[in-house]
């Protein structure tokens, strides 16, 4: 490794970087598809290549390649070089890096159980046997489960002498039950659409419990069939971590990566109201209850590393306290334009993508007070609104609408009513601001996002979310055409 | 740059590999190699922030041992590592149960291959050249005095597919695409976009007129209440009807799962709507076969305003009992067959008269983040972005702020009232999309950003 490492490294100084970094990428996927009862499918897919980043006359160059030798070492490295060059004829601020120290080590996600290791044959059946206890149900139509595994073998080395080398491990799992009538088509997923992520090993898996919680999954499908759409109006909500998860991935993760507020992805998935204007203004993101920490230490989170693919040592920054913004997801570029030092927020998707700024955990702390369940309670007229079904946010991560699969009625603390299609809107600084009840530490629970995509050319981070659920007043609910 | 070999090169991979499947006990085996070499410039505040390339191949094999099919990829192509993957995949067919209505492999059939989907220009194209195009967008951004961002993207793809059935096919394509969004003082946004089989022929300084253009005209953009409105939909904005409804409907396997809106000889949208698939129009970025190596034939999927047909691949049509129509994804594929080539037929008004047309209503130049609400009505959520405007009389009176939408796209389509008889080719969720501009007679607006 060292061979490749070092002859890209003295290619790109030689040809006249003045930094350069390269990262040497082998990843194994494993997936299991069951559909309605059948294996769909099972894969396994290897990769493994390098890419060579280099700043040259203050500008970045990035080549790639799946060969692993000397000579392709060379060659991409002062292909990355000649690309800088083409870019430094457009650039108008030079790229200056922060300062941080040389970095050295090795990390590794915690596993008990390698999920590699686990026979092929015992993760099949463990999946049929939930897809299974879903299709005894009466009026299921069709169901689904899934199954991933993802390790990386990560070396990075760069000019200034770091050398990092990570075994990063990423597991999960899910089910949905699809129950149709005419045009309703209800589905219910559990934990989540997309499977319950974590960075952890196969004992993740087997804690999920998806055989235990099939048959209430699939009722629950068939239940929404009849259940009324949810009436149009401003109600207080309770949101369950099933669905808060991802109202704070869209409305506080991605409005906080510094790249995106400094415009690098206006062309893409657009930019953020969180303008550096308002660091260290007081600005109120959200209500004092609003503590927002990204933390990239938090274990089992899938946005939990060693090293970040600049070579940043994993650390928690800390986005919103009380309510007020304080920080940015930062990398090494951005964040000296702030006064700061980077938080260690850049990853790559795989050896052939150059790193952006991700999330890594975005955790909204819990609250120590009343658990979820004494929220729910506390609630004199509501809705619970639990497992996401769709999300949308505007360009500048303010105006957002979700739907959830469930909304039940709350009426004097009490679950009762079951609605369907259930929809919330609203702009992020309001919603958060209308927060009045955050639960404890009782129900705070680690979601893995395996999906968040960004940049060109796309990429597919995994990052992850520790939330306990919470409560918010007077929000639009029941949009629909 | 050109580094993914010739198509005979990556059909002799995927031959290597059948001769190690077939020789692990394979009753029948697929091989799928994809090669791409891709390059991507990209810019922001009107200067470039980033600047790529990648060499990246996928070797993909399907090894059936009876009805029983096992699938394993490597990254690789050396010697150990192509005999690696075969014993993978002949491991997972043995623990795999049968599938219950397994027909086989697909079976060869003449290929023909469409000459146009490769441009030397394309293959060709230097680190130089994007930064030549995103300098022209940038001039047009500053003779405007806004701000230019975006990206220019130019990819050479190398497919080949080699079966125990006896299928070659193998070709090259090359496609590229520039886009950008204009920003110029308050609040005003544009955007434009081309895509192209040859990135020579693509426009830059044009492009970047026609956003600084779009954003001078969209600055100190108005509060406008949420409502129904008639609307035009420029061809950025229509792109997302055509993919949404492939990936909630035209395909096969989602009728099967009773997932689908489709329903044939049900209509859908009014008499100007017809919208087809062929990935062999030289119009768009062409692809002589599927990635089951299947010819790609033409698909009629609304004709004017009637639900036609379907994508199928080699296992929905052998269900059906009919032939695959090449529009297979690469194995395995839960998702079912997919319209990659989707285009919307032109019709006969002239683009700038679809304004005229409007008594009052919007111009939407784009969607922005559009997801499903409710699919089998193909009710869709998202935003406006990048140039939204009031029509008054049929001419455009001034910007609007960006609003949300929660409508059906059928009923999308039941209202059209006129298509534009120019059409644009851009890039869709995963292929190019040829599409017009549309009138519609109304379109759900259901919420507004307070302030921008």
């Amino acid at each position: 490794m060292r061979e490749i490492t070092n002859r890209a490294l003295d290619t790109a100084r030689t040809r006249g970087a003045t930094y350069a970094d390269v990262r040497v990428v082998r990843r194994l996927e494993e997936s299991i598809d069951v559909k309605s009862g059948t294996l769909a499918g099972v894969s396994t897919n290897e990769s493994e290549g390098f890419g060579v980043r280099v700043l040259v006359d203050g500008a970045w160059g990035f080549a790639a390649s799946h060969v692993l030798t000397a000579a392709e070492a060379d060659r991409v490295a002062a292909q990355a070089v000649r690309i800088a060059r083409a870019s430094a004829t457009a650039i108008r601020r030079p790229t200056v890096l922060d300062g941080r120290p040389p970095a050295h080590g090795r990390f590794e996600t915690p596993v008990s159980e390698d999920p590699f290791a686990v026979p092929l044959e015992d993760k099949i059946a463990d999946l049929l046997a939930a897809d299974a206890a879903m299709r005894r149900v009466d009026g299921i139509a069709f169901t689904d489960s899934t199954y991933g595994a993802q390790r990386e073998w990560k070396t990075f080395a760069a000019t200034d002498g770091s050398y990092t080398e990570q075994v990063i491990t990423h597991v999960g799992s899910g089910i949905e039950a699809n129950a149709v009538d005419g045009d309703e088509l209800q589905r219910r997923s559990f934990p989540d659409a997309g499977g319950g992520w974590q960075g952890a090993g196969y004992e993740h898996i087997r804690a999920l419990g998806l055989t235990d919680n099939a048959e209430r999954v699939a009722t629950e499908a068939v239940q929404l069939l009849s259940a009324p759409m949810l009436p149009p109006g401003r109600r207080t909500i309770v949101v369950h971590p099933s669905q808060l998860y991802l109202q704070i991935h869209e409305s506080c993760g991605h409005p906080t990566e510094l790249d995106r507020v400094f415009g690098t992805e206006a062309s893409y998935a657009g930019t953020s109201f969180l303008t550096t204007d308002k660091l260290g203004a007081g600005f109120h993101y959200g209500s004092e209850l609003i503590d927002i920490v990204a933390d990239a230490t938090a274990p089992g989170g899938m946005g939990t590393f060693g090293w970040d693919d600049e070579g940043v040592a994993a650390q928690a920054v800390p986005l919103v306290q009380a309510g007020i913004l304080t920080g940015y997801l930062t990398s090494r570029e951005t964040a000296p334009r702030i006064g700061r030092e980077s938080g260690g927020a850049m990853r790559a998707d795989g050896w052939n993508r150059i790193p952006l700024i991700r999330m890594t955990n975005i955790n909204l702390l819990p609250k120590p007070g009343m658990s979820f369940d004494q929220i729910v309670a506390d609630t004199d007229d509501g809705l619970l609104l639990a497992h996401n079904r769709s999300w949308s946010i505007d360009d500048r991560r303010l105006n957002f609408q979700f739907a959830t699969e469930l909304a039940w009625e709350i009426k004097g603390g009490v679950i009762g009513q079951l609605y369907r299609n259930a929809t919330y809107t609203g702009i992020t600084p309001e919603f958060w601001g209308s927060c009045d009840a955050v639960g404890d530490a009782s129900s705070y629970v680690m979601v893995g996002t395996p999906n968040c995509g960004k940049g060109e050319p796309s990429q597919i981070g995994h990052v992850g979310h520790a939330c306990s659920g919470a409560r918010f007043r007077n929000v639009q609910v029941g949009v629909m055409k | 740059m050109r580094t993914g070999g010739t198509p005979a090169e990556r059909l002799a991979i995927a031959e290597t590999v059948l001769r190690h499947a077939e020789a692990a006990g394979a009753t029948e085996a697929e091989v799928l190699v994809d090669a791409e070499d891709a390059a991507l410039t990209r810019f922001a505040n009107s200067e470039i922030h980033q600047n790529v390339a990648e060499a990246n191949v996928r070797v993909s094999l399907r090894f059936v041992r009876g009805k029983r099919v096992g699938v394993a990829a490597t990254g690789r192509t050396d010697e150990a590592a192509l005999r690696r993957l075969a014993e993978t995949a002949g491991r997972i067919s043995d623990l795999v149960e049968e599938t219950a209505d397994w027909t086989g492999l697909p079976e060869p059939g003449p290929i023909h291959l469409v000459e146009s989907a490769f441009a030397e220009g394309t293959a060709t194209a230097s680190p130089e050249l994007r930064a030549e195009g995103v300098r022209a967008v940038i001039a047009a951004a500053d003779a405007a005095g806004v701000t230019a961002y975006g990206s220019f993207a130019t990819t050479i793809e190398t497919v080949a597919i080699a079966s125990s059935r006896g299928i070659r096919s193998a070709e090259a394509r090359t496609s590229s695409q520039l886009i950008t969004v204009s920003m110029g003082p308050e609040n005003g946004t544009g955007y434009a976009e081309a895509a192209a089989v040859d990135a020579t022929t693509i426009d830059a300084a044009a492009l970047g007129r026609e956003a600084a253009e779009t954003a001078r005209r969209a600055a100190w953009p108005a509060a406008l209440e949420p409502g129904d409105y008639p609307v035009v939909l420029a061809e950025y904005a229509v792109v997302d009807i055509l993919d949404m409804l492939g990936y909630l409907g035209f395909s096969a396997l989602a009728v099967e799962e009773g997932r689908s809106f489709y329903e044939s000889g049900k209509r859908i949208g009014s008499d100007l709507v017809t919208i087809r698939d062929d990935a062999r129009d030289p119009a768009g970025l062409p692809a002589s076969f599927d990635y089951e190596g299947v010819a790609s034939e033409p698909v009629t999927l609304v004709e004017a305003g009637i639900c036609r047909d379907l994508v199928w691949d080699s296992a929905t049509a052998a269900r059906a009992g009919r032939r695959s129509t090449g529009h297979g994804l690469p194995a395995p594929n839960p998702y079912g067959p997919f319209p990659l080539h989707a285009q919307m037929t032109a019709g006969t008004t002239p683009r700038a008269d679809l304004v005229r047309g409007l008594k009052r209503g919007l111009y939407v130049t784009r969607f922005h983040y559009t997801n499903p609400v409710h699919p089998k009505l193909a009710v869709i959520t998202g935003m406006t972005r990048d140039g939204t405007f009031l029509v008054e009389d049929g001419e455009i009176v001034g910007p609007v702020r960006n609003l949300r939408y929660t409508m059906s796209y059928l009923d999308a389509l039941a209202g059209v009232e006129a298509v534009s008889s120019e059409r644009r080719l851009l890039k869709g969720f995963l292929g190019g999309v040829l599409v017009p501009a549309v009138r519609l007679s109304s379109w759900r607006f259901t919420g507004a950003t307070g302030s921008d």
